[in-house]
């Protein structure tokens, strides 16, 4: 199944990636209206000290640790993907202490969110892969 | 000091109304031109550090940003232009001489422009490269003039060494210090894929890229940086750089900050040290001495590799050309006066040598006159734009073109012009770790493969529509080409005939 | 005012036609004559030629010369050239029969001749070079002289009018060869200049060619490296020296020069066996700069034999035909079947792909 990966190597740090997710679950066709004076809450997060950063999404394991820990049933996997139906999500925060990525985050609905490799927006791809300027972020088949 | 202030000659338009504050021109900008105010709670910029890379630009998801030139201007004057007032504030503050990098930027002419190219007619019919095979494969070397044959008759391969190209695009030499270690891995991989060649200027060979060797031109320049028997014994080509187009009569200069661990080992100079080149070879003070160091080369190498003697275009390049055909050298390669660099004074830059186009000309002529085109091959840059360049160099007599600024801006490079300064935002012109890395070779060797593969199909269309299918047949054949709004005397000096005629 | 052959180029659709015998009996020239008029159409009345060979055997160990001259005083330069160089044993006008279409005509003479010894001895140059040197010295710098036929035991007859109008107006009927050449001329320009005409020799290669060369200034700039000076800016001048200068002084066989000329494209170069492989790689690439392109057929004539040529892509057809021992090549199969009815075998040869036919054993001690 095709996966984002990241590498580390090439991440330049600039955070794209963040915006780019941000607005692709953001239900807006434009960016500006999507993100402009708003706080992001994007599912792909940085994580960098000194030179070294990367990008940390979902790693849609084959077992994944959230679907085992979920006590609604809100996540499951689907077409080999890990997503989450946030309408049955009870908001408990199991899955966010089940994996070991950091992965999920709480929304300010207080449901969870993930990344959900942007199958289920209009874009069908994963935008943060498009966004990266470096191929920091693929979307491949390993 | 305030007579030192120089307004910016560029300015940072940012659209707030676009802006969504994601810091991205922020943390991209390694001139800090970029910053986010947290009182104004937007981001704000200094245009008076910005080189105009359009980094910002390019990377801004929602094209906040672009870069205009300023209407700050001096009282107008023809003669004594912003520019020039500029320049002479500069050298009254800093008493130094001028630097400037890539190609010549000045408004001289550009006799490629200036030629028009033939396509067929009734009388013959144009080839259709997409329906017939058209050929751009060549052959770099010294033909034999003369056969061989064996005992039964069968002809013996009597040729010097010889470098296939699969396209008659080559990249040119540009150092390893002057640009990148991805900028070079970039190069190396796409010159494999393409079946060219990549040149590594005057810096050495970095012991990664030795397995590219059989694509690799190894380069000896007067400072003999990073040479010794393996280097010469890993390219398939050896050039030996007398000049280059962009600073005729001058060396090469790395600043010691360029010199880091990895380029200090490549070039086998101590960290830190500037890397200066002496303006000439001193074992060649002559052209006897240039014979002799082609033959120490290629005893070097057990005559088993071309040599390459690289020129400026100057004002008598054809009997330079002509001196070094007979001295053993394999190649000739000329830059013109358009020629790229990473740093060099902007007067030599600007005003020292001529441009290509004549150059060339006079130089396939002489050749010519003299008897002795097929003892050398010609390789001609500085500077080669697109495909119809490529084209008239070759109806103008090149065997191919070495092509550098144009690899580099495939790479990224938005020709801003500060490689000197080391803070190249696109990880090309620098040797900032955090900087090189935005240059993944990934990208830039598909960048590169993609331009010279786009060249070579528009080159095939174009020899195609005037009824060419081998580039051989193409070389040379200045009736290809006309001039256009040319002089008799320029005319003359290209070998061409005017439009119309 | 219109330009004339040499100062400026003229492109040129054409017919060719030739006959070969292999056994080196000699067939009049009657026949190339209704062969090249079958194709009366490619031909626009502003050039005809032929090339025989085997037609002086008299006089076959002497170059035979044909002479244009414009003027007296280019006929007394050069034949005052001709005497300090040659031993003259003889000359005479070319003989012609009054034509109505054939018009213009300048002077035409014969000469049979061989090098002065004290003169081929100081040149220190072979007897055949020497004699092409002062061939092309006379064409290149004598105004109003111009040698259009220099070989031995052959000659070349050609002028401004329909090539069946030529071959009438200088008696072909008259001369036997065993390899006839024949041309019809298409320019597409009017200087109507006999020079201009077809066949192109130099000393006995003889090229009668159809097409446009589109290498045409390639090929020129690097031919004129060895002495060569291609003064009617034509296809088929360049097409001789290329030959001339591959066979004559390289040394490379009729058959290598095609693989020169008509190179193989690469991809069959790489379907080749090995060594033909390596040859074929040798020869593009040595001789890269005589590489032809563009459409071309063209018939090769020399002493003893006759080559045929197309380009690599075939964009100009060519037909050979098979009777006994006679060969026929011709642009169109019209004008063999016009002589020849019946034949053994006809085929189209492929582009690039030579057809070489000789004389036999036999046909060689007949004394050709």
């Amino acid at each position: 199944m095709k996966r984002v990966y990241v590498n580390e190597k090439w991440c330049l740090g600039c955070h794209l990636c963040e915006y780019y997710c941000a607005f692709a679950n953001s239900g807006k066709s434009d960016m500006v209206k999507a993100l402009k004076d708003h706080k992001i809450a994007p599912r792909i997060k940085i994580e960098e000290r000194d030179t070294i950063s990367f990008a940390v999404s979902c790693r849609h394991c084959e077992e994944p640790l959230c679907v085992k820990g979920c006590i609604s049933g809100a996540l499951r996997i689907w077409q080999g993907a890990v997503h989450i139906n946030s309408d049955q999500c009870v908001g408990c925060g199991t899955c966010i202490l089940c994996c070991p990525y950091g992965a999920l985050s709480r929304t300010e609905q207080g449901a969870v969110q993930k990344c959900e490799l942007c199958q289920k927006n209009e874009f069908g791809q994963p935008l943060c892969v498009q966004g990266c300027p470096n191929k920091a972020i693929v979307y491949e088949e390993r | 000091m305030a007579i030192d202030f120089l307004y910016p000659q560029y300015e940072v338009v940012r659209n707030l109304d676009r802006c969504i504050t994601c810091r991205a021109c922020e943390r991209q900008c390694a001139n800090e031109a970029h910053r986010y105010d947290a009182d104004f709670g937007c981001m704000v910029s200094d245009e008076s550090r910005c080189v105009n890379c359009h980094r910002c630009v390019s990377l801004c998801p929602t094209r906040a940003l672009k870069i205009v030139k300023t209407d700050h201007t001096f009282k107008e004057n023809a003669n004594w232009t912003g520019k020039a007032i500029s320049e002479v504030y500069r050298q009254a503050g800093s008493g130094g001489v001028l630097l400037s990098s890539m190609g010549n930027p000045e408004p001289l002419p550009i006799y490629w422009d200036k030629i028009l190219i033939n396509a067929s007619q009734v009388t013959n019919p144009p080839i259709d490269p997409l329906r017939e095979p058209m050929e751009t494969r060549t052959f770099l070397g010294k033909k034999p003039g003369r056969i061989a044959r064996d005992a039964e008759g069968n002809l013996i391969n009597n040729l010097s060494p010889q470098l296939q190209l699969n396209v008659p695009i080559l990249f040119s030499a540009m150092s390893y210090g002057s640009i990148s270690y991805n900028a070079h891995a970039s190069l190396a991989r796409a010159a494999a894929a393409l079946g060219t060649y990549y040149n590594t200027g005057e810096g050495g060979l970095h012991q990664d890229f030795y397995p590219y060797g059989d694509h690799t031109i190894v380069q000896v320049a007067s400072g003999r940086f990073g040479v010794f028997q393996k280097y010469l014994e890993a390219g398939a080509a050896i050039e030996i750089k007398m000049g280059q187009g962009a600073k005729p009569g001058i060396g090469g200069h790395l600043p010691g900050m360029k010199v880091g661990p990895d380029i200090s080992k490549t070039r086998m100079i101590p960290e830190g040290t500037d890397a200066i080149s002496p303006a000439p070879h001193h074992d060649i003070y002559s052209i006897e001495d240039l014979r002799q160091l082609v033959f120490s080369l290629k005893e070097a190498t057990a005559y088993k590799k071309p040599v390459i003697v690289k020129i400026a275009a100057v004002h008598n390049v054809a009997a330079i050309a002509s001196g070094i055909a007979r001295s053993g050298a394999d190649i000739i390669a000329i830059d013109g006066f358009r020629g790229g660099t990473g740093a060099a004074p902007t007067r030599i830059r600007d005003y020292v040598g001529i441009p290509i186009e004549l150059a060339l000309a006079a130089v396939d002529q002489r050749l010519r006159d003299e008897g002795i085109r097929d003892q050398v091959s010609v390789v001609i840059g500085g500077s080669v734009r697109n495909a119809a360049d490529l084209l008239k160099a070759i109806a103008l007599g090149a065997d191919a073109v070495y092509i550098a600024t144009a690899a580099l801006l495939a790479l990224g490079c938005h020709l801003c012009r500060t490689c000197q300064t080391g803070r190249c935002n696109w990880g090309i012109a620098t040797q900032r770790p955090e900087l090189v890395k935005r240059l993944n070779p990934e990208i830039g060797c598909t960048r590169l493969v993609h331009l010279v593969t786009a060249w070579d199909h528009e080159l095939k269309e174009m020899m195609g529509g005037m009824g060419i299918n081998s580039i051989e047949a193409l070389r040379g054949n200045r009736l290809m080409l006309r001039g256009i709004g040319l002089t008799q005397k320029e005319l003359d000096i290209l070998g061409i005939r005017h439009a119309g005629e | 005012m219109l330009q004339k052959e040499g100062q400026v180029r003229i492109p040129s659709g054409c017919a060719i036609s030739g006959i070969f015998q292999r056994d080196g009996s000699r067939i009049d020239g009657s026949h190339i004559i209704s062969s090249i008029a079958a194709m009366h159409d490619r031909s626009n009345g502003l050039g005809g030629g032929f090339a025989g060979y085997g037609i002086y055997p008299e006089y076959k160990d002497f170059y035979a010369f044909h002479i244009f001259y414009d003027h007296q005083t280019a006929r007394d330069t050069c034949e005052a050239f001709l005497k300090s160089h040659f031993d003259i044993v003889s000359l005479s006008k070319i003989p012609v029969r009054r034509h109505p279409r054939i018009t213009d005509e300048p002077m035409i003479w014969r000469y049979f001749l061989a090098p002065r010894h004290a003169k081929l001895e100081s040149s220190q140059l072979d007897e055949r070079e020497f004699t092409a040197r002062c061939v092309i010295r006379v064409n290149d710098q004598f105004d109003g002289a111009y040698i259009f036929s220099s070989g031995k035991n052959m000659g070349v007859f050609k002028a401004s009018g329909f090539p069946e109008d030529v071959g009438e107006y200088y008696r072909l009927e008259e001369y036997s060869a065993y390899s006839w050449t024949a041309h019809g001329r298409y320019p597409t320009n009017t200087p109507g200049w006999w020079g201009g005409a077809h066949p192109f020799a130099l000393l006995d290669t003889t090229v009668v060619h159809n097409g446009e060369i589109s290498s045409y200034d390639a090929n020129r700039r690097f031919i004129e490296m060895f002495g060569y000076h291609c003064n009617l800016l034509t296809d088929t001048e360049v097409i001789t020296y290329i030959i001339d200068y591959l066979n004559r002084r390289v040394g490379l066989t009729l058959e290598e020069i095609a693989h020169v000329i008509a190179a193989p494209f690469w991809s069959t170069i790489e379907g080749k066996p090995e060594k033909e492989r390596e040859t074929f790689t040798y020869l593009r690439n040595a001789f890269s700069s005589l590489c032809i392109t563009g459409p071309f057929s063209v018939l090769v004539g020399f002493e003893g034999g006759l080559m045929a040529l197309n380009d690599r892509l075939k964009l100009r057809s060519m037909v050979v035909g098979e009777k006994g021992k006679r060969v026929y090549i011709a642009s169109e199969e019209c004008a063999i079947r016009v002589i020849a009815p019946s034949l053994d075998r006809v085929w189209s040869p492929r582009g690039g792909e030579p057809v070489l036919v000789g004389l036999e054993e036999g046909g060689k001690q007949n004394g050709h």
